[in-house]
């Protein structure tokens, strides 16, 4: 018999992260195709009143782990509370997001369960009710599919790249709670420190707007900043100016820096190396603006404009300015 | 620490439609793994000690092995297998087995190849040897016969303190790889390797087909400097309605 399909859903203080809801709706629709139902494992603290959300985008019952304790991710606390959940539910598919927890506690369970990981897949099929995963390899220059030939299969759903949807609205699933008692560990998880002002982080902003070199130095970023508060999005940066020293690394897109798929995607003073396409080739739209007209990047690019970016991207911001106070 | 192709090379698909091509790759040492042995380095510089390589890959694994000696390492142990498996978990097994033998108050791993891009070995190996794993630190502050680990998540860092032995995954952000020297290449031939074959367990992970991503169909040129801005944002809004 076929077991059912848990999906890890994280939060992030007292709200579930738009990558755990990408992978609960993934989760029915694996759910619906293996004739299961679907179990959503929320862990954190403050989630009481927010577990049924789950119901909406297709768990049929919830297991809450609430505690003040497991309010920031805790591997040793997290995989004994992912570990019971897993003995109670007897899943034959376990899905988690692509986050930096989901990722760090997956292959955890996998040893523990004597079972594989595929990390940050981009699609999930069912074959003889064994998953296929696609997932990019080399930073994207290739697709891996591979099939998971181990029981439970797990995977980690790379963010933004599923969509989440309230499938079934007004639903509302089972919650199970689990009491936790807090497991000796040596490791004690301190503090949480937010980088800057920044609230959201590249993995999961809709839109990205990135300067490379030709950004000319740290100070000229602000041009970057003013656009993507216009839009909604948050600045990223290429190998060459977080080396320079000029942004810091997590802002940066490409091959030892971040994987991101946003819908929209805008290049200032970026080249396009290879380096950084395999970063961010999968966004929606991508938008190049670079004076130089031989540059790699408008040979990816949807829409490129030849020109200065110290006067195309102030005259886009005003015209984005206008745009939304119109719309 | 593993052995990778450069991040610049060209990846093709083996013959068989199934398998990577890399026979005309230069490979590398994995860079995540550049900033895990720096930062052993450096701890061994400030603390005392002794910094061991451990690595498993075929033969030709000598040459990253003398690079990471020339950069600071005291000796090396290198696992001989042609066979690298796509799942990081029997991998992750061989590992815990060898390093159960040896004596280590720090492990540290980078956090991921820049090859398969799993991100699972290092976590796999510590839940398999019962210690603790920190994973993708940008910083780590050994004092007292303990470690302050800074781990980088979405949106900031976490702090994590741990006792010894511990695991550590290493981000970009954690050190500065040094060059090596040629006095040092040429003192990196004398320091001991430890060879040893192995076995490695069945894989769970099978590879069904590898295929190119698919090809951006070509975009266009919308214009030339501040003019072209305003149809920029009608073709975003309009046709990409991205807006």
């Amino acid at each position: 018999m076929t077991g059912e399909v848990l999906v890890l859903a994280e939060s992030s203080g007292p709200a579930f992260r738009k990558a755990a809801l990408e992978a609960v709706t993934e989760g029915r629709r694996l759910a619906d195709l293996l004739n299961v139902s679907e179990c959503a494992l929320a862990i954190g603290s403050g989630l009481r009143d927010r577990a049924s959300e789950l119901g909406k985008y297709g768990a049929d019952k919830v297991i809450l782990a609430d505690d003040p304790s497991l309010a920031l991710f805790h591997p040793d606390y997290y995989r004994q509370i992912a570990l019971e959940a897993i003995k109670r539910v007897n899943p034959s598919v376990v899905l988690a997001a692509a986050t930096s927890a989901g990722k760090d506690l997956a292959p955890r369970l996998a040893i523990h369960l004597g079972t594989a990981v595929a990390s940050e897949c981009t699609q999930l099929e069912l074959e003889n009710g064994k998953l296929i995963a696609t997932r990019p390899a080399y930073a994207g220059k290739v697709l891996l599919r591979v099939r998971v030939n181990s029981s439970p299969s797990i995977a980690t759903l790379r963010p933004n790249v599923f969509t989440a949807k309230e499938v079934v609205p007004g639903k509302k699933p089972e919650v199970e709670q689990i009491e936790f008692g807090r497991p000796d560990s040596r490791m004690v998880v301190k503090e949480f420190v937010a980088q800057g002002a920044k609230k959201l982080d590249l993995t999961e902003a809709s839109v990205i707007v990135s300067g490379g070199r030709g950004m000319g130095g740290p100070q000229n970023y602000r041009i970057l900043e003013e656009l993507a508060e216009v839009m909604g999005g948050v600045v990223g940066a290429s190998r060459a100016s977080v080396d320079a020293g000029w942004r810091p690394h997590s802002d940066q897109v490409g091959q030892t820096g971040r994987t991101v798929s946003p819908t929209l995607y805008i290049a200032a003073g970026i080249s396009g190396a290879i380096q950084h396409r395999v970063g961010m080739i999968n966004s929606k739209v991508i938008v190049a603006i670079n004076k130089d007209p031989e540059a790699p990047i408008f040979g990816f690019a949807d829409y490129g404009i030849v020109g200065d970016v110290f006067e195309v991207v102030p005259a886009l911001t005003r015209e984005m300015k206008a745009f939304y106070g119109k719309t | 620490m593993r052995r990778v192709p450069d991040t610049a090379a060209r990846v093709r698909i083996g013959s068989d439609g199934k398998s990577i091509d890399t026979s005309d790759a230069e490979f590398v040492i994995n860079p995540y793994e550049e900033y895990a042995l720096e930062q052993a380095v450096q701890l061994k510089e400030k603390h005392g000690g002794e910094v061991t390589v451990v690595t498993l890959g075929p033969e030709k694994t000598t040459q990253v092995i003398m690079k990471a000696l020339a950069l600071g390492a005291d000796k090396a142990v290198h696992l001989k297998s042609d066979k690298i498996p796509e799942d990081p978990g029997p991998l992750a097994r061989v590992l815990a087995n060898e390093l159960k033998g040896l004596e280590f108050d720090v492990l540290l791993f980078g956090k991921k190849g820049v090859d398969d891009d799993n991100q699972q070995v290092g976590q796999m190996v510590a839940e398999s040897l019962g210690i603790p794993c920190v994973t993708q630190i940008v910083k780590l502050d050994v004092s007292d016969g303990k470690a302050v680990a800074q781990r980088e998540v979405e949106g900031g860092s976490i702090t994590v303190e741990t006792t010894f032995p511990a695991a550590f995954t290493a981000e970009k952000d954690l050190t500065i790889p040094r060059y090596a020297s040629l006095r040092e290449l040429v003192a990196a031939r004398k320091k001991p390797i430890v060879v040893k074959d192995v076995q490695l367990p069945k894989s769970s992970i099978e590879i069904v087909s590898v295929q190119n991503p698919p090809p951006r169909p070509p975009g266009k040129i919308v214009g030339k400097g501040v003019e072209a801005v305003p149809t920029l944002v009608k073709l975003l809004h309009e046709e990409a309605k991205v807006i």
